[in-house]
């Protein structure tokens, strides 16, 4: 067997209070394609910010090759030839392609100088070899994201790595810059170069890969050969147990159209959409990233003005002009970004949860602490919530139970339609299922919800009806009698079958 | 044409068709309304007005650095008035008048390692407390200026040495010696900049921080060092001013860095950092000076010109805003 | 993303005995420093503690008090307010222009009316505009320089009848022996107090400030907050500037000038984040009240008034930063 490119020996990190790597051991050969995977807060990212210098070890240790590696920073991990792709595109977008490239060793002459002429040859150099169409000079703000994700690239093949680690690279790409991704990890694996590859993908996971790690609450729970294995083993390993996931058959009764959506356009982000949610009813929106539905959502609950089209509420049509009205209307909007837009991080537990309705919660001129906490301990035991107390500052408390209180905030409204965007984002698995019970169990209570989401198992788990969009368009409304994974995803690809668009 | 480039010409190009007008207004308005029988764009008028924009504009371009790298510095003011002290002060201390004229080039040393020394002292403050920029030379506005109080009570500080008021009334080529000063450091700012490694590094901090952390550039000492420049040119101004007056009273330069910001932000220097040019703070520099002098010239007095400022300043923030904006279908937060 | 929260919250849930201690000092740091910098004066001069040394120097900070009062709610709403001192000198020069001409009590209202005109068109463009609040208030405090200067024609403005008129009442009356500004600042500051801790209003202050996004998401209607917390502001400069011209009956224009980064100084001492989203009134009081107990007693162990910069220099810069460093659990800033 050959010797790994990278070999991590029992790396244990702890914070206070918490171990967050608890003895992590797995290597990388070269030329390998080695995925981790783990659930959010497996300790995924603190492992690779152990790897990229940012965090020490406290036990345990890396080696490059066969030298021992300590990194003080992400400099000399970089210099020992760990290379990282960050998911968060990390460049100065008014700096040139080749600066961000060359970012922090820019190449010097006297003075300090910059050396233009070395560096524009050096960039172009490697632009040529990843086949880009954009040059060593050009703004990086004037790029797309996708291209701009080919300079990230592009930085790995500044030095002689040994190990270029791809954090979630996919995200935001389309299929055919897919292809040109994969070509370009399969030249680094010709060159001998070891690869870790973090995704979520199973299926991205199960075509590049050749072998496979899990990580699970910050210990090492295996290596799996990626060829000898399936989804399920996949699964089983990262949750521990399975995660149950079957079609929803339950169908609520359903009561009257609560929502109405007719020919609803919004510039370039979707077009002519017509659909409806009857009372009892879970409606799933699932697409890719960009599909246009957060911006329905957003669109609902006022916050984007539709430039063409008719909202009706109970059969009245409704103009929304901000969320205000929205709420005023009865609708609810539980945001895709529960850190920047569900929740004040600082503010405590109680505060947040009745901030919709604090003007209301008055005993005269000043809000009544008693009204406050009724409304929290109802919804705390509700969506059992746990928590020291309401005094709690929200920053502090898990995904699951941020999550649970944001719901909580809009549940205590009584809307008729309640929308929720992406709601087991970043949650662990736990709190995912009751969060998925919850929302059928509202349905069951006679609300309208309509839940998006870019997981297929949970949209067929939790809907009685799924729309798929694709770049802004409603491509199709299934029932879930009718729907197939296949047809699922031939509609969010923007294959019409069925006769194309069957509104509801 | 990419997006944003048209945005981004007209904010280029804006300053100086603000310039440009600026001229043509006060030339015509000054045929009518003039006290004086001169042209406003007569020739020494505008030798003038470049002198006197050096004080204002040679501290603009240390804060153009500064504000690019997405700090701000507010006690630039009081480093000048610091400096202003110990550059008059120093030349009457007994070694340095048995020196002779000469001496003022060993005040100016004295003065400028007094700029740098306070901005080390700011950029490391910043840099190992980690307290934003904002409150920390807030705190040393107030302190730098409690210091020059200390050094000489309420009273001016005066020390006229010939020699150097030669020296900073000569005119070279037929610019002043301050206007020079002003074109070096503009010049030297911009060559640091745009085309070292140092400058470069600068705007990539203020445009993504986090990046710049992740390839090791050194954040902390990159920040102190631009406080030193600051530091170091906000003490030149104060050599280049005083050389010449030879008296300081310890108020002055009070409110400096009101004006300087506004300067920067005329030009078009982004607040959030990573954005910002050299050329194009002078001509912030400029404007703010033609629109002091063009107003006095027309008869126009000093509440006139804090009026029409702060207004354009205003005026300049909302346009940027609405040349910007996404469209209708934009998310209403 | 999710999981470096999670390791800051186990590190603030779970801290040492010694991480309590610090953050027991950084949540109540600023009293301490309070009462160790009476307890110091105090042992350095026997007038310190004299009962009409404490009026006097609580008197003498009423002014830059009030203003801070209504800053406070501008920077816990995540916005910066560096018109106040400039607007100071236009309410005090308008309203001793006015005296002579409407008399006092007209002469207070119409001053009242013009400075929350003003108020209101600073709230309009960093409410309603959404612009940057730095530099329009920047903007402001050069127009409203130039605004006052108009109006005196660079002159001081006097009141003609110092003796006929009741007008000083505000400045150098008293009521139940305690003097008006005194009692104008510490009932502005109890009202404010519980208009921002007590009310809706004063929690949606808090939360446009803490995530000015979340709010809107939350049916906050974030411009109109925003707005009536600069009008707040102007109230109290119009309050401040009451105070001052019944004080002096005369005034130049620049009476207010570079007070606007000391109230500033008061209220981030008193620990609101510029940031927004945190700080109360009372310790922005606190916060004014150390200010004025500094220059006060560095005066009377025999220091000039401009020891006082210096000090709180120093002041400022160690509680802002003892403050963050309690929240991030080390002394130096992880800055490489």
């Amino acid at each position: 067997m050959t010797r790994p490119a990278l070999r991590l020996e029992n790396i244990v990190k702890t914070f206070p209070g918490v171990r967050a790597l608890d003895g992590v051991s797995f290597e990388v050969l070269p030329g390998e394609v080695h995925a981790l995977m783990g659930e959010n807060g497996a300790g995924k990212s603190t492992l690779m910010k152990v790897l990229g210098g940012i965090h020490q070890p406290n036990e345990g240790r890396i080696l490059v090759g066969e030298e021992p590696a300590v990194m003080a920073n992400p400099l000399e991990a970089k210099a020992k030839g760990i290379v990282f792709i960050h998911q968060e595109l990390s460049l100065a977008e008014e700096l040139s392609v080749a600066e961000n490239i060359y970012l922090g060793e820019l190449p010097r002459k006297s003075f300090g100088r910059v050396d233009w002429a070395t560096l524009y040859a050096r960039t172009d150099e490697i632009l040529k070899k990843l086949k880009v169409g954009f040059d060593a000079r050009t703004m990086v703000g004037t790029l797309s994201i996708a291209n701009q994700q080919m300079v990230e690239i592009a930085r790995a093949l500044t030095v002689d790595a040994k190990a270029v680690i791809f954090d979630e690279p996919t995200a935001s790409l389309t299929d055919s810059e897919k292809v040109v991704l994969f070509e370009v990890i399969d030249d680094l694996k010709k060159d001998g170069v070891g690869i870790i590859y973090i995704s979520h993908r199973m299926e991205e996971i199960f075509k590049i890969t050749d072998r496979i790690s899990v990580l699970r609450d910050g210990e090492y729970r295996g290596t799996l050969v990626t060829k000898e294995t399936t989804e399920d083993d996949v699964t089983q390993l990262m949750i521990g147990r399975s995660l149950d996931l079957s079609r929803n058959h339950e169908h609520a009764e359903v009561g009257d159209v609560a929502l109405e959506v007719r020919g609803l356009s919004c510039g370039d982000l979707y077009r002519d959409i017509s659909f409806e949610i009857r009372r009892g009813e879970v409606v799933g929106f699932y697409g890719l990233v960009g599909a246009g539905r957060t911006e329905i959502a957003e669109t609902l609950f006022g916050l984007r003005a539709p430039s063409a089209g008719q909202i009706l509420l109970d059969g009245e049509e409704v103009h929304l002009g901000s969320p205000v009205d929205a709420i005023a209307r009865g609708i609810s909007l539980v945001p895709e970004d529960r850190k920047g837009q569900g929740l004040v991080l600082g503010m405590n537990c109680r505060d947040n949860m009745t901030l919709p309705q604090v003007g209301d919660l008055t005993a005269g001129p000043f809000v009544s602490d008693g009204a406050e906490i009724a409304i929290f301990d109802q919804y705390r035991d509700k969506l059992d919530i746990r928590t020291p107390g309401w005094r709690q500052t929200v920053g502090n408390l898990s995904g699951g139970n941020q999550q649970k209180i944001v719901i909580g905030k809009w549940l205590s409204m009584h809307p008729t339609l309640l929308i929720v965007d992406e709601p087991t984002r970043g949650i662990d698995v736990g709190s995912k299922s009751e969060i998925h019970k919850l929302i059928r169990q509202l349905a069951s209570q006679g609300y309208a919800v309509m839940v998006i989401s870019s997981e297929m198992p949970e949209v067929l788990h939790v809907s009685d009806r799924i729309v798929a969009m694709y770049h802004g368009e409603l491509i199709r409304t299934f029932t879930s009698d009718e729907v197939t994974e296949d047809s699922l995803i031939q509609a969010i690809s923007g294959i019409r079958t069925d006769g194309g668009d069957k509104a509801a | 044409m990419a997006p944003g480039t048209w945005s981004t010409f007209l904010r280029r190009g804006a300053i100086w068709a603000f310039i440009a007008l600026e001229l043509a207004f006060f030339s015509i308005a000054g045929e009518f309304l003039s006290v004086s029988d001169k042209a406003f764009m007569n020739w020494d008028n505008m030798l003038l007005l470049l002198k006197q924009s050096a004080p204002l504009g040679i501290i603009a371009m240390g804060m153009t650095l500064i504000m690019v790298n997405g700090n701000i510095d507010l006690s630039v003011g009081a480093i000048f008035a610091l400096a202003a002290v110990i550059l008059l002060d120093s030349m009457t201390w007994p070694f340095m008048a048995a020196m002779g004229d000469w001496s003022f080039l060993l005040a100016w040393v004295f003065a400028l390692l007094a700029g740098v020394a306070l901005g080390a002292l700011n950029g490391f403050l910043v840099w190992k407390t980690g307290v934003d920029a904002f409150i920390i030379t807030l705190g040393a506005m107030l302190g730098f200026r409690g210091l020059v109080f200390m050094y000489n009570g309420e009273n001016p500080t005066s020390h006229l040495n010939w020699t150097l008021v030669d020296f900073a009334e000569a005119q070279f080529l037929g610019l002043h010696t301050a206007t020079w000063f002003l074109l070096v450091v503009t010049a030297g700012m911009w060559w640091l900049m745009n085309r070292t490694v140092h400058g470069r590094n600068a705007y990539a901090i203020g445009d993504n921080r986090e990046a710049a952390v992740n390839a090791g550039i050194r954040v902390g000492p990159h920040m102190m060092i631009n406080f030193m420049i600051i530091g170091f040119l906000a003490a030149l101004s104060a050599v280049v001013f005083y050389s010449e007056s030879g008296s300081v009273n310890p108020n002055d330069g009070m409110l400096y860095e009101l004006w300087i910001i506004t300067a920067v932000v005329l030009g078009g220097t982004k607040l959030t950092g990573g954005s910002g040019s050299i050329i194009s703070t002078l001509g912030g520099v400029l404007a703010i000076q033609i629109l002091r002098r063009g107003l006095n010239h027309i008869g126009a007095d000093t509440s006139t010109v804090n009026l029409v400022i702060g207004l354009i300043l205003i005026a300049v923030l909302f346009l940027d805003r609405q040349l910007n904006v996404k469209g209708k279908e934009a998310l209403r937060i | 993303m999710s999981e470096a929260a999670q390791e800051r919250s186990a590190r603030n849930a779970g801290g040492s005995s010694g991480a309590k201690v610090g953050t027991f000092l950084a949540k109540q740091g600023i009293l301490i420093a309070f009462v160790l910098f009476m307890v110091s004066f105090a042992l350095a001069s026997e007038r310190f503690l004299d009962p009409d040394n404490i009026l006097g120097v609580i008197r003498s900070s009423a002014i830059l008090g009030v203003m801070a009062l209504g800053v406070t709610f501008v920077v816990i709403s995540g916005n910066l307010d560096l018109s106040v001192g400039s607007l100071m000198s236009f309410s005090t020069i308008v309203v001793l222009d006015l005296h002579d001409t409407l008399g006092p009590a007209l002469a207070i209202l119409a001053m009242f009316g013009m400075t929350l005109a003003i108020g209101a068109v600073i709230g309009f463009l960093v409410g309603y505009l959404r612009l940057n609040s730095l530099i329009v208030t920047l903007g402001m405090l050069s127009a409203i320089h130039g605004l006052t200067l108009t109006w005196s024609g660079g002159q001081n403005m006097d009141i003609a009848d110092k003796a006929g008129t009741w007008f000083a009442v505000f400045g150098q009356g008293r009521a139940l022996g305690i003097p008006m500004p005194i009692l104008m600042f510490a009932l502005l500051a109890a009202v404010l107090g519980i208009v921002l801790a007590k009310t809706p209003f004063g929690r949606k202050v808090y939360a446009v400030g803490g995530n000015g996004t979340a709010a809107t998401f939350s049916g906050i209607r974030r411009a109109r907050t925003v707005f009536t917390c600069y009008l707040i502001s102007a109230f109290c400069v119009a309050t401040a500037g009451l105070i001052q011209a019944s004080r002096s009956m005369g005034s130049q224009n620049t009476v207010g000038q570079g007070m606007e980064l000391e109230v500033l100084a008061a209220v981030i001492l008193g620990g609101a984040s510029l940031m927004g989203g945190s700080g109360t009134i009372f310790k922005t009081v606190i916060g004014v009240l150390i200010l004025g107990f500094i220059q006060n007693g560095l005066l009377l162990i025999g220091l000039q008034f401009y020891v006082q910069f210096v000090v709180t220099w120093i002041i400022i810069i160690l509680a802002v930063w003892l403050d963050i460093a309690a929240k991030r659990g080390r002394l130096l800033s992880p800055i490489a």
